[in-house]
């Protein structure tokens, strides 16, 4: 199963691009060459357009990790999730997987390593930080990159989504394994 | 939203960081991240440009105008005021496509150009439309059937039923995704977040920013008196003031 996957996502992007290349030049007589560099500028521009939002994002969230005042927010929010049956010590990465992708990865990794991959706290935290993205650095990057920064229900949409992943992935793995 | 999050973020680091005594790893990771954010920027200029160029020779190529038709009854559902023939439904057909297949890297140029194809159908610089809520709330809730990272992470500590984690993805986005959603459409509805309701409150404070490259059938007109926030001096008030008070006295004397 893992091994067709490995494939897929080998293969598709490299087939993909022959065949556009095929398609274009051959079918299609499109320059492609010129074509592909004058897309290639747009590409440029978006990159560094995103810069300021970016690091207005990321500072906020750094200062806030650093601070402890994660621990608080652990401690407030633990009896709630303790109710859905959601082990204490996976709330901190799923409260970190909205702001940092990096910071949740890091702190799924010692859990896994603490508690074994196959445990009810590794597989909860592996279900939780699969389904859903950083929803910060989403609304950063892909509002940043069109100038926008009037998000309206983005952020709240954005974070239910993630607490309901949450919720699933708790719930999931506790009938499928406990 | 954002703004409060952010003052929020940043006023309760630095409480915290005093009563904690962790005031130093707060400086530090201030810079930290700073470097972070730049170098993930740069980082993507590569990949960017690369699927940009791609991109744009598939538009070329009439390659994306089948893609785009091929998933239109979704687009139609979800993306309701963007026409049928708008490039930003090829682009966001082939931006899902490559998400579901789990090549993250090379979904989010993909993510950008949508973004930015919709921009054209916003009637305003700055505030989101329903269409761009609408793929933010898939984006941020991921639409992935394979969760590459979580399970390569898993491997390297025991490969033993590393991808066993993959049904139980698939049924967690999927409910993740169509709760970001329901809440982008409920909250769109809303006094605080419609669409419109904002860019009238822009309008009455004089900050609307108007889109030059909208290309939508209705876009915003400014009302004749219309006083942008810069040139609200104080004979604009005194006249503001003037207006309401007889507005009063009008509505008084009817009465």
């Amino acid at each position: 199963m893992t091994h067709v996957f490995e494939v897929i996502s080998t293969w598709a992007i490299p087939v993909v691009i022959a065949f556009v290349a095929f398609w274009a030049m051959f079918v299609k007589r499109v320059p492609v060459y010129s074509e592909f560099t004058e897309g290639a500028k747009d590409g440029f521009t978006t990159a560094v357009m995103i810069i300021p939002y970016l690091v207005t994002m990321l500072c906020a969230i750094g200062m806030f990790r650093a601070s402890g005042a994660m621990d608080w927010l652990c401690d407030i929010l633990n009896p709630v999730t303790s109710l859905i049956g959601l082990p204490g010590e996976v709330l901190p990465m799923a409260i970190m997987r909205s702001f940092s992708g990096g910071g949740a990865e890091g702190m799924m990794v010692d859990l896994l390593k603490q508690y074994g991959t196959q445990s009810q706290i590794g597989r909860i935290a592996s279900v939780a930080l699969g389904s859903t993205e950083t929803t910060f650095y989403v609304v950063a990057v892909y509002f940043g990159s069109v100038g926008i920064s009037k998000t309206r229900q983005a952020i709240a949409a954005g974070l239910l989504g993630d607490l309901a992943s949450l919720i699933a992935a708790t719930v999931i793995v506790n009938i499928m394994w406990f | 939203m954002m703004n409060y999050i952010w003052a929020g973020l940043v006023v309760i680091a630095v409480i915290a960081g005093g009563v904690t005594g962790t005031m130093n790893d707060v400086l530090n990771n201030l810079f930290d991240f700073a470097q972070t954010a730049v170098d993930i920027s740069l980082g993507l200029i590569g990949i960017m440009a690369f699927f940009c160029g791609l991109m744009r020779v598939m538009e070329k190529a009439g390659m994306c105008e089948a893609l785009g038709k091929a998933i239109s009854p979704v687009m139609r559902l979800l993306f309701p005021e963007v026409p049928a023939d708008h490039p930003a439904n090829s682009i966001m057909a082939i931006y899902f496509a490559a998400n579901i297949l789990g090549i993250g890297n090379a979904a989010t140029p993909f993510g950008l150009r949508s973004m930015q194809e919709l921009q054209t159908l916003n009637k305003t610089k700055d505030i989101a439309s329903d269409a761009q809520a609408m793929l933010l709330a898939v984006a941020t809730t991921s639409i992935t059937l394979i969760p590459v990272t979580a399970i390569a992470f898993r491997a390297k500590i025991q490969t033993e039923g590393a991808a066993e984690i993959v049904v139980p993805v698939i049924i967690a986005t999927t409910i993740s995704t169509v709760t970001g959603i329901f809440f982008t459409i409920i909250f769109g509805k809303t006094k605080r977040w419609n669409y419109q309701a904002c860019i009238d409150r822009e309008i009455a404070a004089g900050t609307i920013q108007i889109n030059e490259n909208y290309i939508g059938p209705d876009p915003i007109v400014l009302p004749d008196d219309y006083v942008s926030a810069e040139d609200r001096d104080e004979s604009y008030v005194a006249k503001v003031e003037k207006a309401v008070e007889e507005e009063q006295k009008e509505a008084k004397e009817e009465k």
